[in-house]
């Protein structure tokens, strides 16, 4: 009972939805402030993120007249829901080294639900914009969904003996060095920063969302409290993929003593690549993206695992 | 504290739209989103969607031909929302207050929060309005 009770608030507070909400929100912050650095801008205060959300809980929820009113409402919290799985799943593994045999997997499959969540809502939503916005999210799934398996597959295939626990992984890492040492984790490790840029719909990804042609594609209909739930699941994303990639790339989050400042060290040099990228990128097309994913992308995810098969 | 009104006061999302002006205020609202100003500071950013929006900039004398989609639009954004009239058209009728097509100023039509008049508004104007709109919520 005691330690059900101790699950369920791990979910809920920390490290699961509430933490990774909070935390996620400053990274939004500290985003939405590299950009402005980079625009020559002053960009918002601090608290920035957090005032929007709570705005759009105090705001009106408007359903479209042609939307079917459950999947419309419903979707967004799928998304969040398995988000806040992740962050709890990794946060555990990383503190406790509790895992379960092919946690991995399950990581991977839960990281495409706020995906099929945006579908899923952009299609009930009944607007010409969105649907155009959930095809495109729906090719970008199947573009970058490839590579991504390879490449974590890198990283399970250079762990001796090979396995698909988090904390197998990271207790390799431990005994024998960060898997980023290695010449077939780098390539596969770049291949994931390409993958993150997309899963998180940002340029040169952007295109389900497309500002200036879609209008913000899948979520144009959402608004009020709904509207907040999306934006905390992109917060939460933000801040969960730099940790899943932590976890299996580069040693884990260590938190203890020094560990704590180089942990965080390695979670900014994250997240500053992924805003540089997003800076500094024009919006590809959709037939783009798909061919970038699936050619040179796959690739070199393919070149890091036959170099991890070979012992690289 | 009321949280909700905090965050109103602190994140406004713009939507501008266009009731047959033109052009030339609308040009200034871009200056305002330019670094120079940069209106982010305030947390104010320009969205692509009514149902995202909590301010309805309109500029324009709001022509006959308008005035369905002017109310259509102000009926979309969710509650609680204000409007604000851009340049001497919106506020007046300006110039063409005696056009054929002329069909009354905004505030005929929707509830108008703050009026900024110039032909066309200097940016500073927009942003003072804004700030003088915000004390009074």
């Amino acid at each position: 009972m005691a330690s059900t009770l101790r699950l369920v608030l791990s979910f809920l507070i920390f490290p699961g939805l509430l933490f990774t909400a909070v935390i996620g929100l400053v990274t939004q912050w500290i985003d939405r402030k590299v950009s402005a650095l980079v625009q020559w801008r002053v960009g918002p205060p601090w608290y920035q993120p957090f005032a929007d959300v709570l705005k759009l809980m105090g705001k009106e929820i408007v359903i479209p007249a042609g939307a079917r009113r459950a999947g419309f409402l419903i979707a967004p919290m799928a998304g969040f829901a398995a988000i806040g799985v992740v962050s709890t799943m990794l946060w555990l593994t990383n503190m406790h080294g509790t895992g379960f045999v092919g946690d991995l997997i399950g990581v991977i499959y839960l990281l495409t639900i706020p995906s099929l969540g945006i579908i899923l809502g952009a299609s009930a939503s009944s607007n010409p914009l969105s649907s155009v916005g959930a095809s495109r999210e729906m090719k970008l799934v199947l573009a970058y969904e490839l590579p991504f398996v390879i490449a974590i597959f890198t990283a399970v295939t250079k762990v001796s003996p090979m396995t698909l626990r988090l904390d197998g992984i990271l207790e390799y890492q431990a005994a024998n060095g960060v898997l980023l040492g290695n010449a077939s984790c780098i390539l596969a490790f770049i291949v994931c920063i390409l993958v993150v840029q997309a899963k998180l719909t940002y340029p040169p990804f952007d295109i389900p969302e497309a500002d200036t042609e879609l209008m913000e594609g899948t979520h144009i209909e959402y608004s009020g409290a709904a509207l907040a739930v999306i934006k905390l699941q992109q917060a939460m994303m933000l801040f969960t993929l730099p940790i899943f990639l932590i976890t299996v790339f580069w040693g884990g989050l260590v938190l203890s003593g020094w560990g704590i400042l180089y942990t965080i060290v390695k979670y900014v040099i994250i997240i500053v690549i992924i805003v540089l990228i997003k800076n500094t990128t024009p919006r590809v097309r959709i037939d783009q993206a798909v061919r970038f994913f699936w050619g040179p992308v796959t690739v070199i995810a393919v070149v890091g695992m036959i170099l991890a098969i070979l012992g690289f | 504290m009321d949280l909700t009104k905090w965050g109103f006061k602190k994140s406004l999302w713009v939507f501008h739209l266009n009731a047959g002006a033109c052009n030339n205020c609308d040009i200034e609202v871009l200056d305002c989103l330019c670094p120079k100003f940069d209106i982010e500071r305030f947390g104010m950013k320009l969205v692509g969607s009514l149902k995202h929006a909590d301010v309805l900039l309109v500029s324009g004398s709001v022509p006959r031909k308008v005035v369905p989609d002017l109310i259509e639009a102000y009926e979309q954004v969710p509650q609680p929302a204000v409007v604000i009239a851009i340049g001497a058209c919106a506020c007046t009728g300006g110039i063409f207050k005696d056009g054929y097509n002329f069909a009354g100023p905004v505030d005929k039509h929707v509830p108008v929060a703050a009026y900024v008049p110039g032909c066309p508004p200097r940016p500073e104007a927009i942003i003072g309005a804004v700030v003088k709109l915000l004390g009074t919520l």
